[in-house]
């Protein structure tokens, strides 16, 4: 059990970013569909009626207050144990860990970004509320034209990082059999007994992802944050770093 | 309702049940997270200290060991360390003599270093960010009370670093103990969730006892959050709301 950089090279990175794309697709589709439901997961926790606010800070404390491992075998394990026998032979992709992780995923990333967005909204500053109420706005005009544009924009340094935090923790949907970067290491492991080889060459992979992830999400913070930037002093762009 | 019952039954105190096994996978648990994040805090302590004093090697390398620590998958972080640590430390004691070949390395000691290097590195930055939030003007007065280093230390920054940083401090044990669920894929040790696991499988009652787990998980934290509430509320007595 000795690290050989030539076989990680030559044989296991290759495969590796072969099974690249669908920790993208892990990544994207749930944060895509987890940071849709974070809007309502905000909204209902900041709504005054109690039989919105309390499920909605039971489930953000649910998914905060438990590790993801868990929440992940609890929904593919428990769906599992649910979904009778004949629907998971006549409908084959209810067997597939793929969805459950996505599910998991997005549920994960609405109760996270749910708590961040519910900042965001009452940092909001009044004034601009009130004066699109001055100007005749129905409040759900507000709301999709004002209030979430705004906070978004402001929790939008949190959010990019939630989105890395996110990238990483899809390597534990190999853990329900789906072979993404780290399934696929995790399984050439298993077959090859090289453990330095396959795990550090996943741990490049997810180094090199994160890194250009960052630059993207930094791209998109100054493109979407322009006017908000003080104005340059320098030919250097301030940094935006939290 | 016989079946529910029974299943109710499963979590009883002694050898019937796993009521106790759960119990005690909250003690290793925690103990594990405890061990680790002491660790953890050593690190950062030198880590912060590194990636803020005048020697440019020690910066880089303090920056390097954060960089690559937060964007490679926890997951993988420990499975690595936990393989490389138990074989290395194998095979120095096989070497020396001490030991034949083929010993086993308790897992507890691998899994507590492979945590507590990790969230080193998340401990670098919270507690770096805390010693940059002490005022330089204090330090300069300190100096200029002729206070030498390691005093000025103990008395300037220590105690308002320690108030600067604790939100971060308390963030991370909160995450060291949600991370400690990992550990049950390297090895067994009793913790709450191989408890969980070990109980799931062995009785195919998924929701059931991976729905225990996470009530567990939940009170763990639950817990935590209550009394770093509490000593955030005791660091920042005597200091003025904003």
């Amino acid at each position: 059990m000795k690290f050989d950089p030539i076989y990680m090279i030559t044989v296991v990175l290759p495969q590796l970013i072969a099974v690249l794309p669908l920790t993208l697709l892990l990544t994207i589709t749930s944060s895509v569909i987890g940071n849709s439901l974070a809007v309502p997961v905000a909204l209902a926790r900041l709504n005054p009626n109690p039989l919105l606010w309390i499920p909605a800070r039971a489930f953000i404390f649910t998914m905060r207050g438990t590790p993801f491992l868990i929440q992940l075998f609890f929904i593919y394990y428990g769906l599992g144990e649910l979904i009778p026998g004949w629907m998971m032979r006549g409908y084959p992709f209810l067997k597939n860990g793929l969805y459950y992780a996505i599910f998991a995923l997005s549920l994960n990333t609405a109760g996270y970004t749910g708590e961040i967005l519910r900042g965001a909204i009452l940092a909001v500053p009044h004034g601009e509320i009130e004066a699109a109420r001055a100007f005749g706005m129905s409040r759900a005009q507000v709301f999709w034209r004002i209030t979430l544009p705004r906070a978004v924009r402001i929790c939008l340094p949190t959010m990019s990082s939630e989105t890395i935090l996110l990238l990483k923790v899809t390597s534990v949907a190999s853990l329900v059999t789906v072979y993404e970067v780290m399934g696929t290491a995790t399984s050439i492991r298993v077959d090859t007994y090289r453990v330095y080889d396959t795990l550090i060459g996943a741990g490049i992979v997810y180094f090199v992802t994160v890194f250009v992830l960052t630059r993207g999400l930094n791209w998109v913070e100054r493109k979407l944050n322009k006017d908000r930037l003080a104005i340059p002093t320098s030919d250097k762009p301030a940094q935006a770093q939290a | 309702m016989a079946a529910a019952q029974s299943l109710w039954a499963t979590l009883a105190w002694g050898e019937t049940g796993y009521g106790d096994e759960f119990f005690k996978g909250i003690y290793i648990t925690l103990f594990i997270s405890a061990c680790a994040y002491i660790i953890a805090f050593g690190i950062g302590m030198l880590g912060a200290w590194s990636k803020l004093c005048h020697v440019r090697a020690l910066n880089r390398a303090g920056e390097v060991y954060t960089t690559v620590v937060r964007s490679v998958p926890e997951l993988l972080l420990i499975i690595l360390i936990f393989y490389a640590g138990t074989s290395t430390l194998s095979s120095v004691l096989v070497g020396l003599g001490l030991a034949e070949r083929g010993v086993e390395i308790n897992p507890f000691g691998a899994v507590i270093a492979a945590l507590g290097i990790i969230y080193g590195a998340y401990l670098t930055d919270v507690l770096r960010g805390g010693i940059q939030a002490v005022p330089k003007g204090q330090i300069e007065a300190a100096k200029a009370f002729g206070m030498h280093g390691p005093r000025r230390f103990v008395r300037i920054i220590l105690p308002q670093m320690i108030r600067y940083s604790i939100t971060g401090l308390g963030n991370q044990w909160l995450n060291i103990t949600k991370d400690s669920a990992f550990v049950s894929v390297v090895a067994a040790v009793g913790d709450i969730m191989s408890v969980g696991r070990g109980a799931a499988t062995q009785t195919k009652h998924f929701i059931f006892y991976y729905g225990a787990t996470a009530i567990v998980f939940m009170i763990v934290s639950g817990v935590s959050m209550y009394v770093t509430g509490r000593l955030e509320k005791r660091a920042n007595r005597g200091v003025r709301r904003a």
